[in-house]
């Protein structure tokens, strides 16, 4: 009571507060009703145009052309023309040529028992699928050929895409997502990029096959999983590699990625496109070539699944594969005559493993403008396939590669090749390269 | 503007009726009840008390940073797993009128499946998209495919660049720029890379795409490839659509005001999920009164709408040229597969020579090119039948019986009364897995969908009208779908059919959008 009476006492004076506070609070006061009554300050926006100066903005808005001129005579513009099925012996514009262009390693183009099977499922089928395979486009043709691929390479699932460009591109995003990061090769294929573009993920690039500059690129990554430990336990990592490359025609060094796999945690996506039925002993790509086990994975597919003849002939070119695991050994002989058959061409060197069956042909010295080469390198075309050989220049997209290859000529062995052919072939080049490059 | 044209062109044949409210409320508990079971669940495996059958990592590789994270995966495991035995049925027969399915059962609650050898046979396909009835086996176009298929072989191994232009692929760019009246075609192997690797090569940074907001997944991520700044419009809306081009060509690009250095419009032809046409004649004439370009991905309605079978574009009588690139796909109406642009010429040659797939990726296989000839020669009657003639009739009949019989019965259907796509509403998300398996007991295929392709609470059962469908098959369909419809109460429609609704314009679509 006394206390509560001591209390109002101390309320009932006035406090001798200090002057400087009185004076503050003063200044605070006038502070705010300053602001209340000042005009409020607005940032000048296009929103104050009257209607009739939109109007005219609108009339006087020109769009670019939708595309962009392309010159008639623009390399790319003309396509060769095959009339025919382009097999071995294909007809290129009109003329009989030995095919050293397209991509038919084991000759299964043209192969009796694959058309029949093919067939056989026309007759079952019918052409297309009229759906994804959510919605009753899964046939039991397309579960057999997964299942066979993933007995023949030896993993617990596969999974088929309609298109071959597509795979890649649509698995890498479905695994890597934005904040993940991807260690990938230099000299990784265009549909690589795409799937990396699209997937929102870090990326770092590493010199083509160097080890080295991989291991330091992840070292680093390391040190800054150190930094923030809780982050790093949520961040996947992935390094994307091909088995034989397609731009370059050489082989991953697999047992080493393999080692740096476990020693620094990271997942490695391997793009076998070239290396499938070429590398190892059965054909089973890359790992088979250097005797390492693989992964299990699954993926996600949402567009119209694949026609079924072209699954049942998959099916049936795998167990041709399967049968004769001779035709392995047979097309890397060819490989290796071709190889050395095309060294000491003039003015050219051969870019590529001894085993590969994709070759590049590159000029040795380049003229300065990619332009110049590529026309020089079509003339030397041109040359052979009026000699009735066919081949091909290795396209790009100029300016949408990461790392543009130099231009060069694709040559590509196939096990229905002779002897003969080949020597033509590499006689035909030669003359060509004499001629021309002089 | 936006008012006059609805005079124009009738539209009355759209509705899109309203959730009604119990419902909704209903199907959100569903999706609580579901979600307390699935953490419940979850907890079970953790501790061991029930078998957890989802995909582990090998020994070696424990201590990886794991490939999906536990939430990520919440809905897969505890919702789409139990009703999984609806999708990806596998069949063993043409995917006609009548399809065969095989058999499959499983033991342990659809997360692995047992064939049983044995085939259900006969069953009504209203799941595929056989629009003009051209999945068959035997026929015209299957003797035509199986002569190429010996003639050509079955691969060509090699880019349209490279050595893989046949000139089977010529002639049948050159039918496909005839039949859509457009000066000149290009083809591609898949529909889904036709737009997801070509609008990049159309549109860049500086550009702005203006989207629809029910877009096919393939058309998002073109866009999102391109690089350009991308604005959603609302579906079909036209009243969203004129602002959106009004303040983009005022305001200029965000931050800098600097002019786009072009617009382009992406709509659909057809929304499969929905049912709806897009509204052209007005696209095209605020495309042309902004100069923006017309993005038209044809997919579900070449072959399906129109008098003449040509797509949306003739089903309103309109100018292809108006169109400047007209996409779409010939798996659903020609029975083959793969995808075409179709425009001027300065745009289809900027395409050869720019285009991803005609550099890196392989041509299309012979048969199937074969395929896509003979069947659009019958539909445009140059192979000296009325066949093509009859089945886009009789296309046009089923889908607007089916349509009149379905909204009768009392069921909410979406869409335009014209469009061969009829969706149903489900809502409920434990009818999605009951529907789909009550229709198969009793011989009828459908397709049902549910979150994520649809809106959380508008789960539906999709079907698709085709040519090839009797009007008996149609009516035992319908007698089925009314069963099970009494049985699982999903006859909600308490209104008649309502006039076409402009949906009120929302604001918030200026919000910036994240990709």
């Amino acid at each position: 009571m006394s206390q509560l009476a001591m209390d109002l006492e101390c309320a009932n004076f006035s406090p001798q507060a200090p002057a400087y506070h009185l004076i503050l609070e003063g200044i605070l006061i006038l502070w705010i009703v300053r602001l209340l009554f000042s005009k409020t300050y607005k940032l000048q926006e296009r929103s104050d145009l009257t209607e009739k100066e939109k109007e005219d903005l609108i009339e006087e808005w020109q769009p670019e052309p939708l595309v962009p001129p392309v010159s008639k005579d623009h390399p790319s513009m003309n396509y060769d023309i095959v009339s025919g099925p382009p097999s071995h012996n294909i007809v290129v514009n009109g003329k009989q040529c030995i095919n050293f262009a397209s991509f038919n390693f084991l000759g299964l183009l043209d192969n009796e028992r694959v058309k029949q099977k093919a067939l056989a499922s026309l007759k079952k089928y019918g052409v297309g699928t009229c759906g994804p395979r959510g919605f009753y486009g899964t046939f039991d043709v397309h579960l057999e050929l997964e299942d066979r691929l993933a007995k023949f390479m030896r993993t617990e699932e596969a999974i088929i895409y309609s298109y071959g460009f597509a795979t890649i591109a649509s698995a890498i995003p479905a695994y890597s997502k934005r904040g993940d990061i991807v260690f990938v090769d230099e000299a990784a294929c265009f549909s690589i990029q795409k799937g990396l573009q699209a997937s929102r993920s870090f990326i770092k690039y590493f010199k083509h096959n160097d080890m080295e500059d991989l291991e330091r690129l992840l070292k680093e990554q390391e040190i800054e999983d150190q930094k923030n430990p809780r982050k790093a336990r949520v961040t996947r990592r992935f390094v994307v590699v091909e088995g034989l490359y397609i731009n370059t025609a050489d082989v991953c060094p697999l047992p080493a990625l393999v080692k740096l796999k476990y020693k620094y945690k990271v997942r490695i996506f391997l793009e076998e496109s070239m290396s499938f039925g070429v590398l190892g002993e059965h054909g089973r790509g890359v790992t088979e070539h250097f005797g390492v086990n693989r992964l299990s994975g699954q993926g996600y597919c949402f567009s119209a699944s694949l026609p079924p003849m072209l699954a049942a002939a998959a099916i049936e070119a795998l167990n041709i594969m399967e049968e004769d695991p001779d035709i392995f050994s047979v097309l890397r002989e060819k490989c290796e005559q071709v190889h050395k058959a095309l060294q000491g061409t003039p003015g050219m060197k051969v870019l590529g493993e001894s085993y590969a069956p994709a070759l590049h042909l590159q000029l040795e010295s380049s003229s300065g403008s990619r332009e110049t080469d590529v026309r020089m390198l079509r003339r030397i075309v041109d040359y052979c396939l009026e000699k009735q050989i066919a081949l091909t220049l290795a396209r790009y997209l100029d300016k949408e590669e990461r790392f543009l290859p130099p231009p060069s000529i694709r040559v590509v062995v196939t096990v229905e090749q002779t002897k003969e052919d080949i020597d033509r072939a590499a006689s035909c080049i030669r003359e060509a390269a004499l001629s021309i490059l002089k | 503007p936006g008012d006059d044209f609805g005079k124009e062109y009738l539209f009355i044949g759209s509705s899109f009726e309203e959730t009604p409210l119990l419902v909704a409320v209903l199907t959100y508990m569903g999706y609580g009840i579901l979600t307390i079971f699935g953490y419940l669940r979850d907890f079970l495996r953790d501790w061991k008390i029930e078998r957890c059958h989802i995909a582990r990592e090998r020994e070696e590789q424990r201590d990886f940073v794991p490939l999906y994270q536990d939430f990520e995966n919440f809905y897969t495991r505890n919702l789409y797993m139990r009703i999984r035995d609806s999708w990806n049925r596998p069949i063993c027969s043409v995917p006609g009128a009548k399809v065969d399915l095989v058999e499959r059962v499983s033991h342990d609650y659809n997360w692995t499946f047992d064939y049983t050898g044995r085939v259900v046979g006969g069953v009504i396909n209203m799941g595929s998209y056989n629009y003009l009835g051209f999945a068959e086996n035997t026929g015209y176009c299957a003797e035509a495919a199986a002569e190429v298929t010996m003639k050509y072989g079955v691969g060509v191994a090699s880019t349209r660049q490279e050595m893989g232009n046949l000139d089977r692929h010529e002639e049948m760019e050159a039918l496909v720029a005839k039949f859509l009246g457009v000066e000149s075609a290009i083809a591609f192997g898949m529909g889904f890379a036709t737009n997801s690797m070509n609008i990049p090569a159309l549109s860049g940074k500086g550009c702005l795409i203006l989207s629809d907001e029910l877009n096919h997944a393939s058309l998002v991520l073109g866009a999102r490839l391109s690089g350009s700044t991308i604005r959603v419009f609302k579906h079909n809306n036209m009243q969203s659509l004129e602002k959106m081009l009004r303040d983009a060509i005022v305001h200029g690009q965000p931050r800098t005001h600097r002019p786009w250095k072009k617009i382009l419009i992406l709509v659909e032809g057809i929304y499969s999920m929905e049912g709806s046409i897009v509204r052209l004649p007005e696209v095209i004439a605020l495309k042309k009164r902004f100069g923006a370009y017309l993005y038209l991905d044809e997919a579900h309605s070449i072959g399906a709408l129109g008098p003449a079978g040509r797509g949306v574009v003739d089903y309103f009588g309109l100018d292809p040229r108006d169109v400047d690139v007209m996409m779409g796909t010939f798996t659903k109406s020609f029975g083959a597969a793969g995808g075409y642009i179709g425009g001027r010429r300065e745009l289809i040659d900027y395409l050869r020579v720019h285009s991803h797939s005609a550099v890196y990726a392989t041509s299309m296989s012979p048969p199937v090119v074969e395929q896509i000839i003979t069947s659009m020669k019958c539909i445009m009657g140059e192979d000296g039948t009325t066949l093509g003639e009859f089945r886009v009739k009789r296309l046009a009949e089923n889908t607007v019986y089916f349509r009149r019989k379905m909204t009768e019965m009392g069921f909410i259907i979406y869409g335009n009364s014209d469009s061969p796509v009829v969706p149903m509403m489900l809502y409920l998300p434990a009818k999605i897995g009951a529907f789909g398996r009550e229709m198969l007991k009793r011989n009828i295929g459908v397709v049902v969908v549910g979150f994520p392709a649809t809106p959380i609470i508008e789960s539906r059962a999709r079907f698709c009208i085709s040519a090839a469908h009797t009007k008996d098959m149609l009516d035992t369909a319908l007698c089925v779908i009314s069963e099970v419809g009494d049985l699982l109460q999903v006859k909600y429609s308490r209104h008649r059919r309502l006039p076409s609704l402009d949906r009120a314009f929302d604001h918030s679509i200026y919000d910036e959008i994240q990709d």
